[in-house]
């Protein structure tokens, strides 16, 4: 059977690698997973019950149900004070992946280049590829907080660039970026043409201060495609439910896409998140303090045994340092999952930057963060007795 | 006349006792219990860990006086009267109200109504909005009636207002 060549060249998802192997060992904690451990706000599930059982099982318009699409119009004006038209500058999206897929297409020719402000999300790259465009890595670094700078986009952009995608607060550093970092990137873009597409869906999660959308910036609101979704502040993944907003030539463009591919989003998920817009902020909320407690304990845990780990001041990742191990990240993570039952992912599956790192996410329970926490301490002090005795090469003993 | 290192049998009775103790000071230590019941203290945490993991002790909660506190949450009590759906009587409905979180008791009664619900919410608009809008539209419910509580006198078994003071001499003459 033949399959396309940009397929076949596409790497697997580095993190989907972890989760397999972890679910061949018992007793396994995971910090690898981005999913919140909370399930979906009653009142959210209740209203989607509802709605089934009045019958709303039909297909909607293209763009989503008016009512969701004026209110995501609301949320966004209140929360980040972009004001976009419900009828035709928001889209209702089957999840934030569907949002960066198709904003990705709708705005890619052949050969154009997209810069992605790395470590990243992982499907950014692979999406821009099956676009036919060419994804360019601009690096961020610890030094300056993986905050994305003006000379480093600038250092990247050539003739063919077209866009910077990027994402904060940040899978998986947890970076957020100030007005002030944004109004920096904002210039570059004024000045080469170029369009943001940004990737907002961790914006509820930022512990200090308030999230600032890059699109409310002066002259942005056009030239950015703001992308946001469900899953992660309302604990909604499996509801695959996200929205595009922006200008109306570009969602327009999107929806084109959107139309003949997936149609429209489920109904039963756009009720829920009706739902969730107009009474879930309670409950989103008290997510968001639970949250912000863990941060603080892993945070405070890697630092105590020595894993230098920069603030996550966003999003539900930790983003610990283990250069000092000598270690690779992979080979980190791997000897610690078969050895100590703990599930992270190596921070070079993000980009280059990530080397050196792991990802832990902390939307584990409190209890599994703190056992987790003692589980790599064991594995560091294993780690010191090696260095003292000869080492012994091969692959770790199963749990 | 020595000392006896024995600790008591643990019995069904003193067992209960732990429980009985931890209801009114889930603080206590399990050393505390211990020296309290004339248990070993390893019987004591023995127990209470398997208490935990057959979920006879859901969790450990403080009682607090908000209204003291300063938060002025308002609580309504409602009467539901419902229609039982068949095979599953009342259940099916009963779960689904309790897992709303305004929701802080949902009990089947006897007598002119069948759920007894007490919700809490931040201002009486916001209870009353919830009942109309989440209880009263449910297709097995058939009447309620909202009653907005004005003051606790007791909860949980606890009394909340102030408590009589030790009126005795400190000695006796």
């Amino acid at each position: 059977m033949k399959i396309a060549k940009k397929v076949i060249d596409l790497p697997p998802s580095g993190i989907r690698k972890y989760f397999d192997i972890a679910s061949t060992i018992k007793d396994v904690i995971s910090l690898g997973v981005g999913e919140p451990d909370f399930i979906t706000p009653w009142r959210v599930r209740e209203a989607s019950i509802y709605g089934l059982e009045k019958g709303r099982t039909t297909y909607t318009s293209n763009w989503g149900l008016l009512e969701l699409r004026e209110l995501i119009s609301k949320y966004t004006y209140e929360g980040m004070g972009v004001d976009y038209d419900p009828n035709d500058e928001v889209l209702v999206t089957t999840g934030v992946s569907e949002g960066i897929d198709l904003a990705v297409r709708a705005i890619t020719d052949p050969g154009d280049e997209i810069l992605v402000v790395e470590p990243s999300y992982v499907s950014y790259k692979p999406c821009i590829i099956m676009a036919g465009g060419v994804p360019v890595p601009v690096a961020t670094t610890e030094e300056n907080e993986f905050k994305v700078r003006r000379e480093d986009i600038e250092a990247k952009i050539t003739p063919r660039t077209i866009a910077i995608i990027m994402n904060y607060p940040n899978n998986p550093t947890g970076a957020i970026m100030t007005r002030k970092d944004l109004e920096e990137v904002a210039d570059v873009a004024v000045e080469h043409g170029l369009m943001i597409l940004s990737d907002e869906v961790y914006e509820k999660l930022t512990y200090d201060g308030r999230h600032v959308s890059i699109a409310s910036l002066n002259g942005m609101r056009d030239s950015t495609i703001l992308l946001n979704g469900f899953s992660k502040a309302f604990a909604m993944t499996g509801w695959r439910l996200g929205y595009a907003c922006g200008n109306s030539d570009v969602i327009e463009a999107m929806m084109k896409i959107h139309q003949y591919t997936m149609l429209c989003a489920p109904i039963t998920a756009q009720v829920g998140a009706i739902e969730a817009l107009k009474n879930g902020q309670k409950d989103m909320l008290e997510m968001v303090k639970e949250y912000d407690r863990r941060r603080r304990v892993i945070v405070r845990g890697f630092n105590a045994m020595g894993m230098h780990c920069f603030e996550p001041r966003g999003a539900f990742y930790s983003f610990p340092s283990i250069k000092f191990t000598g270690l690779s990240s992979e080979e980190f993570s791997e000897r610690l999952l078969y050895e100590q039952g703990v599930v992270t992912v190596p921070g070079s599956v993000f980009g280059e930057p990530g080397i050196g790192h792991l990802r832990c996410s902390y939307c584990a329970s409190m209890e599994d963060i703190k056992e987790a926490l003692s589980r790599i301490g064991r594995f560091l002090d294993g780690l010191k007795k090696e260095e003292k005795a000869p080492r012994i090469r091969g692959r770790a003993r199963r749990r | 006349m020595g000392k006896s290192k024995n600790k008591e049998r643990p019995t069904g009775k003193s067992m209960r006792e732990v429980l009985e103790l931890l209801e009114k000071d889930s603080r206590l230590t399990a050393r505390e219990i211990a020296e309290q019941t004339g248990l070993s203290e390893k019987d004591v945490e023995r127990f209470i860990k398997e208490m935990e993991a057959r979920g006879i002790i859901k969790r450990y909660k403080a009682i607090i006086d908000w209204e003291k506190y300063g938060d002025d949450s308002v609580y309504a009590i409602i009467e539901v009267q419902l229609n039982p759906e068949r095979n599953v009587g009342y259940d099916a409905v009963a779960e689904r109200i309790s897992k709303f979180p305004e929701v802080v008791t949902c009990m089947l009664v006897s007598g002119d109504h069948d759920l007894h619900l007490v919700i809490k919410g931040r201002t009486m608009k916001e209870v009353a909005f919830f009942v109309a809008e989440k209880i009263a539209p449910l297709s097995q419910v058939t009447h309620t009636a909202t009653h907005f509580m004005l003051r606790s006198y007791k909860q949980e078994g606890e009394i909340m207002f102030e408590k009589e003071e030790d009126s005795r001499l400190v000695i006796h003459p």
